[in-house]
């Protein structure tokens, strides 16, 4: 019998329809991925297997669980179940833990609820649970709190928390998706490993296809609340049929068409830089203990160069970023910007800073929900000593939205009139509208679905062929970084450990750092990104 | 933890110092001469010289303030100028009513809107949930000292249930006294409840919310379970911060209740003594006032601590 | 946008109120300064609608003089705490973790440990009762709740990458308080400066009772229930009147405040205490 069986299932909120005739199976010991965009109803469905949808869900069809329909089963009976038969790990670790029960308690609750044992011997299986996710006790007693682990750690509790009964069933909603590279390698090889040995059935949400690739046995494709295709992995990543799943692969594998990088001049030098954070005090006398957010660092970005910067969080990309911009000041070295320091005395100089602007990550964040548009795009303009007036002011926000692919008539529209991938078109075209000399791109795409993130990096190589730009692309996301970038260097820990040409540094690394990355790094089929073309 | 006490008990001595020298200035300093202002305009020369004197107003300012100050660490809270007794005597009579007083409305506040709140708030939406929305609307909205007319109008003199006023002292049994005090704690204590039932809600509807808690439906947990074992311990924490503002607004309204049930707590002490334009008194009884607050935030500081570990950790 | 019932309700039982005040300028029924004996304490009639008092004056004139006081007091009392507390706050997120931010926080407990019942008794024992006492020291205490939520609000405001955005482009702190910060706190603004204001009712109310609020002649709803409180069981209605048009008041004002934040910005959060 299978595991888990959707059937036509139909689900609208508030009477708003979200599903539409969604099935799928699920057989004991296999692995499904659920995979597509953001509004496709993905998480929903989760929610609706477990039985854990929003008040005002109204759902048709049927979900069975080892032939017992969900739908029907009283709230009672599914609390038994969720825990017991069926477990569920969530999206974002650093929320999904109580902040004031420890880990051990978290874990030993699941077991409490579901089993009459005592205390002390739900503690023992416990720890035995945690330390089969890769949380030993020696080094993670079970008395520690949420706040004082990482956020993979926080996410290994997590799964323990879900597996600690060997549910039937587990079902994992972009588990992930906030961890780094490595963290993430190391996750997904526990859950395979965890479902491997328990023989549990694996529900996996993601929109990563590189990490469908890795950990499905098959695939589903959903669009806007309906399963548009359905099939084994390696025969769906060959063969495509549906035109939706067609393009989402397409976006996946793309590759973009940069116009070569013009003869090296110097333009940005960042010669030996430190900057280090004060530290809270551990003695009352003495001097406080400093941490080197950046340490030592040295590069030179050239004209018309594009420049990658890989690294995973807390590695001190956004602290350089800032240090590059002038937004904080260093304790050590210098950084000039075709000769001309960033920071003179303890001010920044804007005269330097008007020649570099940046592109945020989170298109909802970076823009003043109060503002129009021509308002928001010319914010830039503070820094010029006399900015244009009137008509020449006009004409200057009509090219700048033209030119990142929108029209002069948007000017007088608010932030939220648009959608994400458009956002980000706007900040790109604030970043241009002074003409700059050098743009930082700070995780620019990596908020953007995979379609949409495809259509945006286009622009930026169209930007490139129509004019000179330089830009330093920081990103966390290796697959991006290489199809944009001439140039890239990795940072670990505050210091450069690597760079060179783009395609050198990813076929063949050479520091030990770079190649971890690479290696845990998910990957799509390497026909597919020959395959591409034909599709 | 201990680095989180030791700062705290730093702020709570740091306060109490910038409060004193906010009290001495206003009482002492901005009168321009407190002798003066306390006889009146027809006082004679010889009378105020003799008060100044008696006063030690003589003294430098720095010299007069930490005289006060050492006082009343010791104790000593100076002699009354109408009463010619010591005032810390005074004070310690009328401490005894007010201070059970605002204990009591304490107490009463919070057994009343804690289960209130979470009522609502695991009722959301539904009748239940309207019923004390709306009776809590009400009740912010009422004054105390009103409702305490109203009860005495009830409760005393109709049903008699209650005397009307007085105090009978604590020395004829501790019965007497909660019974004097029971009327003008409950008129202190329900609009106190109602803010303080819509917190709970609010608070607690927000911990609903979080992640964490659909992480512990995931496990098994029935909705109520989450609330109870999850849900409630952090709600806790904004909530604890309003409980100890309240203790300031229940000193303070205490005094505007003693009024309303002629109590012999610190409100009728200072009132007659601003008549009586005695500052002395009054100056001793605004610094135990806002002493009394500012040892409670330090309590409610502590309890943080307790609820929170992440605070503990960062010392 | 759907307007919401309890903006309504509230609205228009503030505008009632409101309007009582404003009309009591230019007329009320009876000239309260007129001392009537010998027709005191008459229950609700047709001559009186509301009834007479101690004194023989009609309470429905009174309430409306009375409205005049509590309006005027707490609404300068809100623009006491907004004008100086906003600043205060903004000021404070601009400056955050600095010296001047822990000041000015630590200005903030301190007075928060003085009620401005202790203020308002502070000032009256050295410059006597009056309304601008009740005003001055219902302001004062309103000045550290607006600098503590303008300060929380505009901290997370400081966070988002639009206000990174001004930074590069090289705009000052105060430059981006003033574009960025302050119009995006308009909402959370308005919502508490109507529950602020709705308090300092009750906190004027509570002055005039015990004396230290407006002094006669000039009425006031807190020294009728006063006057009225040896009489609750003579003359029920003296008592009852006043408290009720408080109560009607308060109510009107807070759902008024409720809606305002249903109706703008359903996910700020109050400070009521």
């Amino acid at each position: 019998m299978t595991l888990l069986s959707v059937t036509a299932l139909d689900l609208a909120i508030h009477g708003t329809p979200i599903l539409s005739g969604v099935g799928l199976d699920v057989a004991p010991g296999e692995s499904v991925a659920i995979t597509g965009e953001s509004g496709s109803g993905k998480s929903l469905t989760a929610l609706a297997i477990m039985g854990l949808l929003p008040g005002g869900a109204r759902t048709k069809g049927r979900i069975a669980l080892n032939g017992q329909d969900i739908l029907t089963t009283p709230e009672a009976d599914l609390c038994d179940l969720r825990g017991r038969e069926m477990g569920m790990v969530f999206q974002e670790p650093m929320t999904a833990l109580n902040p004031v029960q420890t880990i051990g308690q978290q874990v030993a609750e699941t077991i409490l609820i579901h089993e009459q044992t005592s205390t002390a011997q739900a503690r023992d299986r416990a720890r035995e649970v945690l330390a089969r996710v890769g949380l030993p006790e020696d080094r993670f007693p079970l008395t520690r709190y949420p706040h004082e682990l990482s956020g993979g750690q926080r996410q290994r509790v997590v799964i323990a928390m879900a597996i600690a009964l060997r549910p039937k069933l587990l079902i994992a909603d972009e588990p992930t998706t906030a961890l780094d590279v490595t963290t993430q390698a190391q996750v997904l090889d526990l859950l395979k490993g965890l479902v491997a040995e328990f023989g549990m059935g694996l529900l996996m949400i993601t929109h990563d296809l590189a990490v469908v690739n890795g950990m499905a046995d098959r695939i589903v494709v959903m669009q806007k609340g309906q399963v548009v295709e359905t099939g084994p992995t390696q025969a769906l990543m060959e063969r495509r049929v549906h035109p939706y799943t067609r393009a989402l692969f397409a976006a996946s594998a793309h590759k973009v068409d940069l116009p070569p990088a013009p003869a090296p001049v110097p333009l940005l030098e960042v010669r030996n830089v430190v900057r280090s954070y004060a530290l809270p005090r551990r003695r009352l006398f003495g001097p406080r203990p400093r941490a080197r957010a950046v340490d030592g660092v040295s590069f030179d970005l050239f004209r018309g160069e594009r420049l990658g910067l890989v690294g995973e969080s807390g590695c001190g990309k956004s602290t350089l970023t800032r240090a590059i911009l002038g937004l904080e000041e260093v304790q050590e070295g210098g950084i000039l910007l075709d000769g001309a320091p960033v920071f003179t005395g303890h001010k920044p100089n804007l005269a330097v800073r008007r020649r570099m602007q940046v592109v945020f990550q989170d298109p909802y964040g970076s823009f003043n929900p109060r503002h129009r548009v021509d308002r928001l795009i010319t914010e830039p303009f503070h820094l010029l000593k006399s900015p244009p007036q009137g008509a020449a002011r006009t004409r200057a926000i009509a090219a700048a939205l033209e030119a990142v692919g929108l029209t002069a008539s948007d000017a007088t529209k608010y932030i939220h009139e648009f959608s994400g991938g458009q956002r980000q078109r706007i900040a790109i075209a604030r970043a241009l509208i002074i003409e700059p000399d050098l743009i930082v791109f700070d995780e620019a795409v990596s908020a953007l679905d995979v379609s949409v993130r495809a259509q945006v990096l286009d622009l930026l190589a169209d930007l490139c062929r129509v004019r000179p730009l330089s830009y330093l692309f920081i990103s966390h996301d290796l697959s991006v970084v290489r199809s944009v970038t001439d140039r890239v260097m990795v940072m670990q820990s505050g210091k450069i450990v690597e760079q060179g040409p783009t395609e050198q540094v990813f076929a063949a690394p050479q520091h030990a750092y770079t190649r971890t990355l690479l290696a845990a790094a998910p990957r799509l089929p390497d026909g597919l990104e020959r395959t591409h073309h034909g599709s | 933890m201990i680095r989180y006490v030791l700062a705290r008990f730093a702020s709570l001595i740091l306060s109490l110092i910038v409060a004193s020298l906010v009290i001495f200035t206003v009482i002492e300093i901005i009168p321009g001469d407190p002798a003066a202002f306390m006889l009146g305009v027809n006082a004679r020369p010889d009378t105020i010289a003799a008060l100044r004197t008696e006063m030690g107003l003589d003294a430098s300012v720095p010299a007069r303030y930490l005289s006060w100050v050492t006082g009343m660490v010791q104790g000593d809270f100076g002699q009354s100028y109408t009463y010619r007794t010591p005032v810390a005597g005074m004070i310690a009579d009328r401490v005894w009513v007010s201070l059970p007083l605002a204990v009591y409305a304490l107490i009463l506040s919070t057994l009343i809107a804690f289960p209130a709140g979470i009522y609502a708030a695991s009722r959301r939406g539904r009748p239940g949930d309207m019923a004390v929305m709306g009776a809590t609307q009400l009740g912010v909205a009422i004054p105390n000292f009103w409702f305490a007319m109203l009860l005495v109008l009830v409760f005393a003199i109709n049903l008699r249930w209650f005397s009307a006023g007085g105090f009978p002292g604590w020395d004829r049994g501790v019965w007497g006294g909660v019974k004097a005090l029971t009327l003008p704690a409950i008129a202190l204590a329900l609009p106190q409840a109602a803010i303080l039932a819509r917190v709970m809600r609010s608070s607690l509807l927000d911990m609903l919310g979080e992640d964490f808690v659909r992480t512990a439906r995931a496990k098994g947990l029935s909705r109520r379970q989450a609330l109870w074992r999850h849900a409630l311990r952090n709600a806790m924490i904004p909530v604890l911060t309003i409980i100890g503002l309240q203790f300031s607004f229940l000193l303070a309204g205490g005094i505007i209740i003693e009024q309303v049930f002629f109590l012999p707590g610190l409100g009728r002490l200072i009132f007659q003594a601003i008549s009586a334009r005695d500052l002395i008194v009054v100056e001793s009884v605004v610094m135990l006032l806002v002493f009394a607050v500012i040892v409670v935030n330090f309590a409610v500081d502590l309890a943080y601590a307790l609820v929170d570990p992440r605070l503990r950790v960062k010392g | 946008m759907r307007v919401p019932r309890s903006l309504i309700s509230g609205a228009m039982l503030s505008l009632l109120v409101t309007a009582g005040a404003l009309v009591s300028f230019v007329w009320t029924p009876y000239d309260i300064e007129v001392l009537d004996v010998a027709g005191k304490l008459r229950a609700p009639s047709a001559a009186h609608w509301l009834g007479t008092d101690h004194f023989g004056r009609d309470i429905l004139s009174m309430i409306m003089m009375g409205a005049r006081t509590s309006i005027a007091v707490a609404l300068l009392a809100v623009g006491i705490g907004m004008a100086l507390g906003v600043p205060l706050g903004l000021w404070a997120a601009a400056r955050r973790g600095s010296l001047l931010d822990e000041v000015i926080m630590r200005g903030n407990d301190l007075v928060f440990a003085f009620p401005s019942l202790v203020i308002a008794i502070l000032i009256t024992a050295v410059f006597g009762a009056s309304a601008v006492n009740a005003i001055v020291a219902i302001g004062i205490f309103n000045i550290p709740v607006f600098a503590r939520l303008t300060r929380g609000a505009a901290l997370s405001l400081w966070e988002r990458d639009f206000v990174l955005a001004a930074r590069v482009a090289g705009k000052s702190a105060f430059r981006i308080s003033w574009e960025h910060i302050l119009p995006n706190l308009t909402n959370l603004l308005i919502v508490q400066g109507t529950i602020q204001f709705s308090l300092g009712i009750l906190a004027e109310a509570a002055l005039s009772y015990i004396g230290l609020g407006a002094q006669p002649p000039v009425a006031s709803w807190g020294r009728m229930l006063a006057d009225a409180q040896t009489l609750v069981s003579i003359a029920p209605h003296v008592a009852l009147v006043p408290g009720l048009t408080i109560v009607l008041t308060v109510l009107g004002l807070n759902l008024m405040g409720d809606g305002l934040r249903d109706l703008l910005d359903p996910r700020i959060r109050v400070a009521r205490s």
